[in-house]
């Protein structure tokens, strides 16, 4: 029989917990959204990969010396920071002088995350925040595009990228546009099955529909990301130009266009689901996913510009608060609405 | 709300992992007695007992020790024969000290216990609540609830359902899927008292599925003129609070800050029916409960009948503990108190001593802490649908009244859900027991 003289530690209950923690779940996005980055410098080689490695890189070290200049603890092992820093090189055009990628980087962190007081008080999504900053500033490298899988993209870097910083990039070959500019432009509808493998061009991460939903499922299945938020983008979507398409006929794209064209897909996957910019219910999610889904049809078929995903995103982020708090749970034992 | 009848339970909720396997299958054995029990005369809410006995008194086993002092409080019964040491101030689980009465069993204090007038189910409903309240049964599933004031239900709210709560859905603790076991006799004429005072029609005897030997055994041995069913609910948390219970067997929701009373059902708790059963016939008061002994602190885990008022400090030289416990809590993981003291005893409501090691603690205390993130995880666990989040920001102002008045404060019963899902490690629950109590003393305060 032993005399047990040990001090006792005093804490409060629950003594057990579910195990998630926000750096494990924010890595886990990390990996998710590994499958995308590969196929990234897969299709435009040196220049998919400097463009993710200097916005990861740009961000991480914004971040860093943020948290050190104001004398905090850094957070860059919450892990938060490198799915914005990944996010935001994968909206990027592979061609976007390396100089343009790390300001944005910089501004994203700065202005989008950091200026609202970091992890969990940022309104608006950091990656789309230094990417609408980028195509304020410069327009038209932002959207200026070239193919993919040209040879030698793995041994030679784009001279775009490497123009000094207020200098007119140089491009070594001005390639097609994006399927959604080519359809706004010029009329021209890109193939569904190319859409879906990623063989048009565009953004680094964005083409890819079929490795974007691969990673947005392997979430969804671990309990790491509200599968509503994409479902209920993506349908308002297919509805929607589903609608015109019949009634407009040819004046109008069809609605599998619509949805595995442009950004639509990382959007709804990676950035309509960041926790801190969605509301907290579930009927809140499902009003924020139509809201998205409406403002990017909205803008692609009636605004200026041919791709509106970034812009729906943030609009529908300035609405979170006005959602939560028109849509909060019913308790338990009030009059309840049907939830 | 369509899912909630579907699927036979409430909404929300969460799923801990259920650790029972360690104690399920072992019967309960007798524990000896401490050579100095410390007996606290408010093991129950409402009003301390008063001591009826002095220092150096000789008392025998069951006799009456503390009087109830009014309607909200019941009476002490001495654990075992022996002395009584003295009448003062010891530790408790609240972390304040209370008083109570130290009594030193004689060594050969035997099994045998005093009786006293016995009350039969025939007897009137006034009776038998006097007779509760005499035996001190209080719920014995944490709450500590004076049974007799809980069965007295006003003649203007008729009961039609008495709820006999075999749920037991804290992780950890096996005592009321033993005492379904081995104590089938004692349930079946506890529900007959219940059904006598309360009026109700029927009893429903509701367990979870991970307790299915339990529901057979019970089911298959049901007297046929007992007017009582079991049921079989799918493993949730916390299914076991009675107004998550109420909506799952019956449907119905229970009002915001309203009793099962408002909707025409009472639940107690199955140990304490048992009790009744066991105790009422022969006029004897509790002297001792069934404890879950475990956690990977504990060497010799099981399920032990434990004189009322042995310390911790007893039972875990008993069933021997580990080199490094770090942390010793009463009751289940999710609602437990932790001991601050091993010198707190055993009380009626103690219905587990459940003892962590460095290697669990350890794993928690170095868990870092981060800002909310949104996920809306807690908002999904809490089965009172409130927005924990919401509430926990409110909390970190100090903005309690309004957390009462708009979000619903009150109706959180700290079941742990919301902080045991939240993956910035907020201690949620903790702020909102805070907020709580500030609100109570406001209204008081406000009152007077």
């Amino acid at each position: 029989m032993t005399s047990i003289a040990r001090t006792l530690e005093i804490r409060t209950s629950p003594h057990i917990n579910q195990g998630a923690s926000v750096d494990s779940i924010m890595r886990n996005v990390v990996w998710a959204l590994l499958p995308a980055s590969a196929f990234a410098v897969y299709a435009f080689g040196m220049g998919g990969l400097l463009t993710l490695v200097v916005a990861t890189g740009s961000c991480v070290l914004t971040e860093h010396l943020l948290c050190r200049v104001s004398k905090r603890q850094t957070t860059v092992g919450d892990w938060s920071i490198a799915i914005t820093g990944l996010l935001y090189g994968l909206t990027l055009p592979p061609t976007l002088p390396l100089w343009m990628t790390a300001v944005g980087g910089v501004l994203a962190v700065s202005l989008g995350k950091f200026l609202f007081g970091g992890l969990g008080f940022n309104p608006f999504n950091p990656a789309l925040v230094g990417r609408a900053v980028l195509q304020a500033a410069f327009p038209v490298a932002m959207t200026t595009w070239q193919d993919g899988f040209w040879a030698g993209r793995f041994t030679t870097v784009p001279t775009s990228l490497l123009a000094l910083p207020f200098t007119k990039p140089t491009y070594d070959s001005i390639s097609g546009a994006t399927p959604l500019s080519a359809w706004k432009f010029d009329n021209q509808l890109a193939e569904t099955s190319d859409l879906v493998f990623g063989l048009t061009s565009g953004s680094t991460g964005e083409t890819s529909s079929v490795l974007i939903l691969l990673g947005g499922l392997y979430l969804i299945s671990r309990n790491m990301m509200s599968w509503r938020i994409p479902v209920a983008i993506l349908s308002t979507v297919l509805v929607l130009s589903g609608a015109l398409y019949l009634i407009g006929g040819d004046g109008y794209p069809p609605p599998l266009f619509m949805l595995f064209s442009g950004g639509l897909m990382l959007g709804a996957m990676f950035m309509a689901t960041d926790m801190v910019g969605s509301p907290m219910t579930h009927r809140g999610v499902v009003l924020h996913g139509i809201l998205i889904g409406t403002l990017t049809v909205v803008i692609r078929i009636w605004g200026g510009m041919p791709e509106g995903v970034m812009y729906a995103i943030l609009v529908a982020n300035a609405f979170v608060p006005q959602i939560d708090k028109l849509i909060q749970p019913s308790a338990y034992g009030t009059v309840r609405a049907s939830s | 709300m369509l899912s909630l009848f579907k699927s036979n339970t409430f909404g929300h909720g969460v799923h801990p992992p259920e650790s029972k396997e360690a104690t399920r299958k072992l019967s309960i054995r007798q524990f000896p007695f401490a050579p100095l029990l410390h007996i606290p005369l408010t093991q129950h809410l409402g009003k301390p007992a008063t001591p009826v006995v002095r220092e150096g008194q000789e008392v025998a086993r069951g006799q009456l020790i503390g009087q109830p002092e009014g309607y909200m409080s019941v009476a002490m019964h001495a654990p075992a024969s022996g002395v009584v040491k003295k009448v003062g101030l010891m530790p408790s689980i609240s972390g304040q000290m209370v008083e109570g009465v130290y009594l030193e069993p004689y060594p050969s204090s035997g099994q045998e216990i005093l009786e006293g007038t016995p009350t039969e189910v025939t007897a009137s409903k006034e009776a038998i609540v006097e007779a509760l309240q005499g035996a001190g049964i209080v719920g014995l599933g944490g709450a500590a609830f004076p049974t007799h004031v809980k069965l007295n239900v006003p003649a203007e709210k008729p009961v039609d359902t008495a709820i006999i709560n075999g749920v037991e859905c804290e992780p950890y603790l096996t005592t009321d899927h033993r005492v379904m076991l081995e104590q089938q006799e004692d349930i079946f004429l506890g529900i007959r008292y219940v059904l006598k005072v309360t009026g109700a029609e029927h009893a429903i005897i509701a367990i979870e599925a991970n307790k299915l030997d339990a529901a057979d055994a019970l089911a298959n041995n049901l007297p046929p003129d007992l007017a009582a069913e079991v049921k079989v609910l799918p493993v949730k948390y916390p299914q076991g609070a009675e107004k998550m219970l109420v909506t799952a067997l019956l449907g119905r929701e229970v009002p915001s800050r309203g009793l099962p009373l408002d909707v025409g059902a009472i639940c107690i708790n199955v140990a304490t029916t048992a009790e009744i059963g066991r105790l009422l016939p022969h006029g004897r008061g509790i002297q001792e409960r069934v404890v879950t002994v475990t956690g990977p602190g504990v060497e010799k885990k099981g399920n032990y009948r434990i004189p009322i008022g042995t310390p911790l400090r007893f039972i875990l030289e008993q069933v021997g503990a580990a080199d490094d416990i770090s942390r010793v809590f009463m009751g289940g993981p999710m609602m437990g108190p932790a001991a601050s003291s091993l010198d707190i005893p055993i009380v009626k409501g103690t219905s587990g001593v459940v003892s962590l090691t460095e290697r669990e603690t350890g794993k928690v205390r170095t868990q870092p802490t981060y800002p909310c993130i949104r996920c809306g995880r807690c908002v999904d666990a809490c089965p009172m649908f409130l927005n924990p989040s919401e509430l926990g920001v409110l909390a970190a102002n100090s903005a309690y009244q309004r957390m009462a008045d708009e979000f619903h404060l009150m109706d959180c019963f700290e079941c742990g859900s919301c902080s045991f899902v939240c993956p910035s490690n907020i201690p949620l629950v903790q702020y909102f027991r805070v907020a709580k109590s500030s609100v109570r003393k406001a209204a008081k305060a406000k009152a007077s």
